[in-house]
C-alpha cells in the first residue's frame, strides 16, 4: 500500500458526513470539515500542482496557512477564484477546484520543459535577456511574459458579482494574536481580571498546538469553556491579524464559514480595525524546512504538518514514512504515525542519538543517527530517498513520503512592525522579536519557548504583567486541570542545508534554490534586502515563512559571517492575502464616496437636470438631457436677454463676528474690510503666506461686529481651514468667532436685464432701486415671506441679486421667485451656462486660481493694500512674482468664428509651434459674441494684447488661430451691473 | 495609523485630523525681512526625533492642537493648546489615553 490515506477519525471531521467535490475534473468525497488538502490526502493524491518557473510537480507541504505549492483555482457560479490555498480552503458540497499553472494537465505539463532548461533560467535571469532585437520587446517578449506570469488565472469578474463585505470597529484593552497554549492562558487571566480581551486566531478552532497532543484535550476544552462564560473576552476564529499599524490599531481578516456566510446574507469577509491598548503575541512559531535536492517533491511534507493531518483529519501523508528531521519536537509525528498503524522505515537526524530519538528506538522505529538525506527519488511522488552519513556507505531507503523539519521559527511580523528588534535565539536558531514595552509583550513559542507547558506558563505570566500595567488586580483563580508536562527534550542542531547534486529549494512558490541565493551573492546582491528581491525569494504569497531564514542561512554561509548578523528581510502588512472587497467592504459603487446634494436637489432633477460630480457635491449642470451646447447657450441666453435663475448654494460661506472681525478680515484678505460699510459687500481676494493666490469671494458686512465671507466651492473647506489656523496660531489675541454655515443657507442667483422686477416681487419690503439698492448692497429682508438676505452681487456680468434663504425654505423661494418671474421668461440656469456667462465676463474661477497664480498675474495687483500686515503681503512683493513674463491672465477669442477653442490647448508662436507660451484655462461658444471665446494664461499676457497667436491642440490634431484680447470681453464698463 | 489625544475631544484617530504644519515656526512681526519670512515658509529643520507640529480637529471640535510627536516611532507625548509649550510646568509625559 503506497500514498496518503484516511486510517481513522480527526478532532475536525465528521465521518458521519460526506461531501462531494471535484478536483481537476475527478469527483472526489470528503468529510465534513476537511480541508481541500486533508481530502485530496484522504482519496491518496499527492501532486497538486506545478511551480510557477520550473513547473515540477508539486504536492502539499504544510497543513496551513504557510502553504507554498498547493494553490488552486476554485471555480465557482460568479467566476473562477485562483490562489486559494488547498491546506485551509474548506471542502464544501459541490466545490469545484483546478489545479494551477500547467498544460495541458497536471500530470503532464508542456512547460515542465523549463525545469530541463533550468540552467539558463536561474534567478534574475530576466534581468540579462529579453534585451535584443528591439522590436520584439512589444510583439513577441512581453506577451510571452505575461502568459507565463503569475500562478492562477484571473478572468473578469462581473460587476454585480463582488460578494459583499463590511468593515467592523472594535476596541479591546488588550489583543491576544494566536490562541494555543500560550495565548488561552493569558486571556483566560486578563478576561478574569476584567479586561476587555479580543482573541484572535487563524484556524477553525481555538488550540493551537495543543490540538496536536491528545493529553492537552481537557485542558483545552475547561480553558475555552472558562473564556466563553466571560463576558468581557471575545474569541474570534477564522480571524488573521494582518497586520500592526502603530497607536494601538491592527488590522485584521475574519473569513466567514459557508453557515456563517448563509446567516449574514452571503457575507465573506470582516475586515476588522482593532484598537487596543495593548497587544500579546502569542503567534506561536512556524516549522521550517530543510534545503537539500529534491525536497519539493510531491509527498515531501513538514512533519508538524503531517502530525496535524493524522489528529485533525484521521490522515497519514503516507503509508511508507520516512522522516528527515533535526529537532526532538518533530519525533511526535513519527511516534503519533507508529501509534496509528503507520510505522514510519526510518528516521533521518543529522545530530546523534538523543532523547527523543532514544523514543522512536522504544517504539521500533529505525533512527539513523548523524546521517541525512542527499536525494529524492520520484517525480511525481516520493518513491525512496538516499541517506549518506560520515565514515558510512549510502543507503537507498523506500518510501512513499519524506517528513521534514528544520526546527521552528518564530512569527516575528507584528513585533517588527511595532518597532521591536530582531534578537538572535541560539538555542533554537532563529529570531524573535519583542515589541516595545508600551505596545505589549510577546509569550510562549513566539517568545522562542519550547514546549506548550512552559509557554501556557509564560503566557499566564504575561497575562497578569498587562494586567497589572492596566491597573487591574486579578481575582484568585479556580484551578483547572494540571497542565501535562513537557517531556525533556535533546536541543536542535541547526541544519540548513546538504549540497550535493540537484535543485535544493528554499522558496518553494517562486522556485528559488539555495544555489540561487549564493548566485545573488556572488553578484554583489549581499545584503538579505538585496538578495530577497534579486531573487525574488520570499516574495510569494507564502512569505517565505518556511524557508525564509534558511535562504538568510545560505546566505550568511555564502558570506562567511554568521546567521545572527544576517538578519531577517523586514515584514510588512498585510499577513495574509487580501481580497479587494474586504477592504472596500460596503463603499463601492453609489456609497464610494458621500455625496453632497443641494437643498433643492429633488426640484433639480424632477426638472430634469444633468448633474455632474465637483468634489463631492452633485451640482445641475443644464436642465436638459440633450447633448451638446444648444441647450447650455438657450440658457445662458435667457440670462442676457431676460432673467434666470441659479442655485449657488455651494459656495463656502463662512459667519465672522467679534470686536476684532474686521481687523482680522484685514490681515486675512489682501484688500481691506475694515473699511467696508455696513449693508455693503466687496470682492476680495486672499494669499497663502507664499504670496500665491488663494481664494477668492464676495464679503458682506452685516454689522460692526458681524461678516459674512463667501469661498469658491472648491476651496470651501482648505478656506475654512485657513481661517481658523491664523486664527488660533497667529491671531490668537483677536476676539473673533468663525461659524462654517455653508449648508445652513440656501442661495440662488437671479441675473438678467430684468432681474429687479422679479426681485422685487417676492421682495415686497425693500426698496430695490439704484439709488437705494445700488450694486454691492446688501441687506437682511423677508423673502417671499422668509426672512434672510439680498446680496447685489453679479458673477454673470448682467444686473443680478443674490437671495440667501434658510436651507430648509429653499423650495418655498425658489418656487415664488419662478412664479414671479413667469411673465418675463424666468429659467433656472445650470453649471455650464454660469460658466459660459462668467468667461465672457472675464471672472476668474479655480481654473484660473490654481494655485500658481500671484495676484499680478490675475490681473489684482492693484488689490493688495499698502499699508498693514496680511497673509502673503512680504513674499508677494518678491519680483518674482511680478515679473513681466510670467503667465498673465488674457482673453482669446477663435479668429474663424467656426472654430471652437479647447481647454489647455498651448498657446504657441507660428513659426515655434512646439514651444509653448502659455494655455486656455476656460473657453466656451460665446452668446454675447461670435463664435467661442476664452480666458488664457500666456506669458508677458497683457503686452501681448492684439496680437494674433495659434492655440495648438495636438492630442485633437487642432489648430486654431486666436486673438488675445483683454480679458473683460463683456461690458467692461459695468454699466449693466450697475443699471 | 496614528491616534492623538485632543484634549477637547479625547482620542481619535488620526483622519479626524489635518496636519498643519511645524509649529516650531513663528509667523515673524510685521516689519519682518523678506529673508525672515522665506525661513517661515520654507526653512525646516525636518528632524529625525521630537517633533512640535499643529494637527487641526477637523472631523470633531475643529480646535488646534500642538502636538510634540517622534518623526520615527510616531509616539507622541505631548499635547497641548496653542498657547502652551512643552517646558518645565507643563513636561513632556505619557499622554493620558483614554480607553478607546
Amino acid at each position: 500500500m503506497r500514498g496518503p490515506a484516511r486510517i481513522g477519525q480527526g478532532l475536525l471531521t465528521d465521518a458521519a458526513r460526506r461531501i462531494g467535490f471535484e478536483f481537476d475534473g475527478a469527483a472526489l468525497e470528503g468529510l465534513a470539515g476537511d480541508t481541500l488538502a486533508s481530502a485530496l490526502l484522504a482519496n491518496g493524491r499527492q501532486l497538486v500542482g506545478r511551480s510557477f518557473k520550473y513547473h515540477r510537480p508539486r504536492g502539499i507541504v504544510t497543513s496551513g496557512f504557510e502553504e507554498p505549492c498547493a494553490l488552486v483555482d476554485v471555480i465557482g457560479a460568479a467566476g473562477r477564484e485562483p490562489n486559494r490555498l488547498a491546506t485551509t480552503l474548506p471542502v464544501s458540497e459541490g466545490l469545484v477546484a483546478v489545479s494551477q499553472n500547467r498544460w495541458p494537465t497536471l500530470k503532464l505539463d508542456v512547460l515542465s520543459l523549463n525545469d530541463l532548461l533550468g540552467r539558463f533560467l536561474p534567478a534574475g535571469f530576466y534581468y540579462k535577456t529579453f534585451m535584443a532585437p528591439g522590436w520584439a520587446w512589444e510583439r513577441v517578449y512581453e506577451p510571452l511574459i505575461r502568459r507565463a506570469a503569475g500562478l492562477g488565472k484571473l478572468e473578469a469578474i462581473v460587476a454585480d458579482h463582488a460578494a459583499p463585505a463590511e468593515i467592523v470597529h472594535d476596541h479591546a484593552d488588550v489583543l491576544v494574536v494566536g490562541a494555543g497554549s500560550a495565548g488561552l492562558a493569558a486571556a483566560q487571566l486578563l478576561g478574569a481580571a476584567g479586561l476587555r480581551v479580543l482573541l484572535a486566531e487563524q484556524d477553525v478552532v481555538l488550540g493551537g498546538g495543543t490540538l496536536l497532543d491528545p493529553r492537552w484535550g481537557a485542558w483545552r476544552e475547561e480553558t475555552c469553556r472558562r473564556l466563553a462564560a466571560l463576558p468581557a473576552v471575545r474569541c474570534l476564529v477564522r480571524t488573521a491579524v494582518l497586520g500592526a499599524y502603530g497607536h494601538g490599531v491592527f488590522g485584521a481578516l475574519e473569513t466567514l464559514c459557508p453557515e456563517e456566510r448563509a446567516r449574514f446574507g452571503g457575507l465573506r469577509e470582516r475586515l476588522r480595525i482593532i484598537r487596543a491598548r495593548r497587544v500579546l503575541l502569542s503567534c506561536g512559531a512556524l516549522e521550517r524546512l530543510i534545503a537539500f535536492p529534491g525536497n519539493d517533491v510531491p509527498g515531501v511534507m513538514l512533519a508538524g504538518a503531517a502530525l496535524r493531518f493524522l489528529r485533525c483529519y484521521g490522515v497519514a501523508p503516507g503509508r511508507q514514512p520516512v522522516f528527515f528531521v533535526n529537532n526532538d519536537e518533530a519525533y511526535e509525528a513519527a511516534l503519533a504515525l507508529a501509534e496509528a498503524g503507520v510505522r514510519p522505515a526510518a528516521v533521518i537526524d543529522p545530530r546523534p542519538v538523543g532523547l527523543g530519538a532514544a523514543r522512536a528506538q522504544a517504539a521500533g522505529i529505525e533512527v539513523l543517527a548523524g546521517t541525512v538525506v542527499t536525494r529524492v527519488f520520484g517525480r511525481r511522488g516520493v518513491r525512496g530517498v538516499r541517506v549518506a552519513a560520515p565514515g558510512r556507505a549510502d543507503r537507498i531507503i523506500e518510501a512513499d513520503s519524506l517528513l521534514i523539519s528544520g526546527g521552528y521559527t518564530p512569527a516575528t511580523s507584528l513585533g517588527s512592525q511595532l518597532g521591536g528588534r530582531l534578537e538572535w535565539q541560539e538555542r533554537i536558531a532563529a529570531f524573535t522579536a519583542d515589541p516595545p514595552s508600551f505596545a505589549g509583550r510577546n509569550a510562549g513559542a513566539a517568545r522562542g519557548l519550547v514546549g506548550l507547558a512552559a509557554a501556557a506558563e509564560n503566557g499566564a505570566r504575561a497575562g497578569r504583567a498587562l494586567a497589572a500595567e492596566l491597573g487591574c488586580t486579578l481575582p484568585p483563580l479556580a484551578s483547572g486541570p494540571q497542565l501535562p508536562p513537557d517531556r525533556s527534550a535533546t536541543p536542535l542542531a541547526p541544519l540548513w542545508e546538504v549540497r550535493a547534486a540537484g535543485k535544493a529549494f528554499v522558496d518553494l512558490q517562486n522556485d528559488v534554490t539555495a544555489e540561487d541565493v549564493r548566485l545573488a551573492c556572488r553578484e554583489g546582491y549581499q545584503h538579505i534586502e538585496h538578495m530577497k528581491r534579486f531573487t525574488t525569494c520570499s516574495m510569494a504569497t507564502d512569505q517565505g515563512r518556511i524557508g525564509g531564514l534558511v535562504a538568510g542561512a545560505v546566505l550568511a554561509a555564502a558570506l562567511g559571517k554568521p546567521l545572527a548578523e544576517v538578519g531577517q528581510v523586514k515584514p510588512r502588512p498585510f499577513a495574509e492575502p487580501v481580497p479587494f472587497a474586504a477592504l472596500a467592504g460596503g463603499e463601492v459603487r453609489g456609497h464610494y464616496k458621500p455625496r453632497r446634494r443641494l437643498p433643492l436637489h429633488d426640484w433639480h432633477e424632477r426638472s430634469g437636470a444633468t448633474f455632474v460630480n465637483t468634489g463631492l457635491w452633485l451640482r445641475p449642470l443644464v436642465y436638459s438631457g440633450a447633448a451638446g451646447w444648444e441647450p447650455v447657450l438657450e440658457e445662458a441666453r435667457a440670462v442676457r436677454r431676460s432673467v434666470g435663475i441659479t442655485d449657488v448654494s455651494t459656495l463656502g460661506k463662512i459667519d465672522v463676528q467679534g470686536p476684532d472681525a474686521a481687523r482680522f478680515l484685514d490681515f486675512v484678505y489682501a484688500n481691506t474690510f475694515s473699511s467696508l460699510a455696513v449693508g455693503r459687500a466687496r470682492y476680495g481676494i486672499m494669499l497663502r503666506e507664499d504670496g500665491m493666490l488663494f481664494d477668492d469671494g464676495t464679503t458682506s458686512r452685516l454689522g460692526p461686529t458681524h461678516f459674512l465671507v463667501t469661498t469658491t466651492t472648491a476651496n470651501s473647506a482648505a478656506a475654512l481651514e485657513h481661517l481658523e489656523f491664523h486664527l488660533q496660531a497667529v491671531c490668537r489675541d483677536l476676539d473673533v468667532v468663525l461659524t462654517d454655515v455653508c449648508d445652513q443657507w440656501a442661495q440662488f442667483a437671479i441675473a438678467g436685464p430684468r432681474s429687479r422686477e422679479v426681485v422685487a416681487s417676492v421682495v415686497p419690503d425693500l426698496d430695490l432701486s439704484n439709488a437705494a439698492f445700488p450694486f454691492m448692497a446688501v441687506a437682511g429682508a423677508k423673502i417671499a415671506g422668509i426672512p434672510g438676505r439680498v446680496f447685489r452681487i453679479s458673477f454673470s456680468g448682467e444686473l443680478a441679486y443674490e437671495l440667501a434663504v434658510p436651507a430648509a425654505a429653499a423650495r418655498t423661494v425658489w418656487e415664488a421667485v419662478l412664479e414671479a418671474g413667469r411673465p418675463c421668461g424666468i429659467r433656472p440656469y445650470g453649471l455650464d451656462a454660469l460658466n459660459t456667462l462668467r468667461i465672457e465676463k472675464g471672472h476668474v474661477t479655480t481654473a484660473e486660481l490654481n494655485g500658481n497664480t500671484s495676484a499680478d498675474d490675475l490681473g489684482f495687483q492693484r488689490m493688495l493694500k499698502k499699508s498693514g500686515d496680511f497673509v502673503g503681503r512680504t513674499l508677494a512683493a518678491r519680483s518674482a512674482l511680478t515679473a513681466p513674463e510670467r503667465l498673465q491672465l488674457v482673453g482669446v477669442r477663435a479668429v474663424d468664428r467656426a472654430q471652437r477653442l479647447r481647454n489647455g490647448m498651448q498657446l504657441v508662436a507660428p513659426e515655434a509651434r512646439s514651444s509653448s507660451l502659455g494655455y486656455i484655462t476656460s473657453s466656451t461658444p460665446s452668446v454675447e459674441l461670435e463664435g467661442w471665446v476664452g480666458l488664457a494664461l500666456l506669458a508677458g499676457g497683457r503686452q501681448r494684447i492684439g496680437t494674433r497667436l495659434l492655440g495648438s491642440s495636438p492630442i485633437h490634431a487642432e489648430s486654431t488661430e486666436l486673438e488675445i484680447v483683454s480679458p473683460h470681453m463683456l461690458d467692461p464698463e459695468n454699466t449693466r451691473v450697475r443699471a | 495609523m496614528l491616534r492623538i489625544p485632543c484634549p477637547w475631544c479625547g482620542t481619535r484617530d488620526e483622519v479626524e485630523f489635518h496636519y498643519r504644519g511645524d509649529a516650531s515656526v513663528s509667523r515673524p512681526a510685521a516689519e519682518g525681512t523678506p529673508e525672515e519670512f522665506t525661513r517661515y515658509v520654507y526653512g525646516r529643520e525636518n528632524p529625525l526625533g521630537w517633533h512640535l507640529e499643529w494637527w487641526l480637529h477637523v472631523g470633531g471640535c475643529r480646535r488646534l492642537l500642538k502636538v510634540e510627536r517622534h518623526t520615527l516611532s510616531h509616539e507622541i507625548r505631548w499635547v497641548g493648546a496653542p498657547d502652551q509649550h512643552p517646558s518645565a510646568e507643563s513636561p513632556p509625559q505619557p499622554v493620558p489615553q483614554r480607553a478607546p
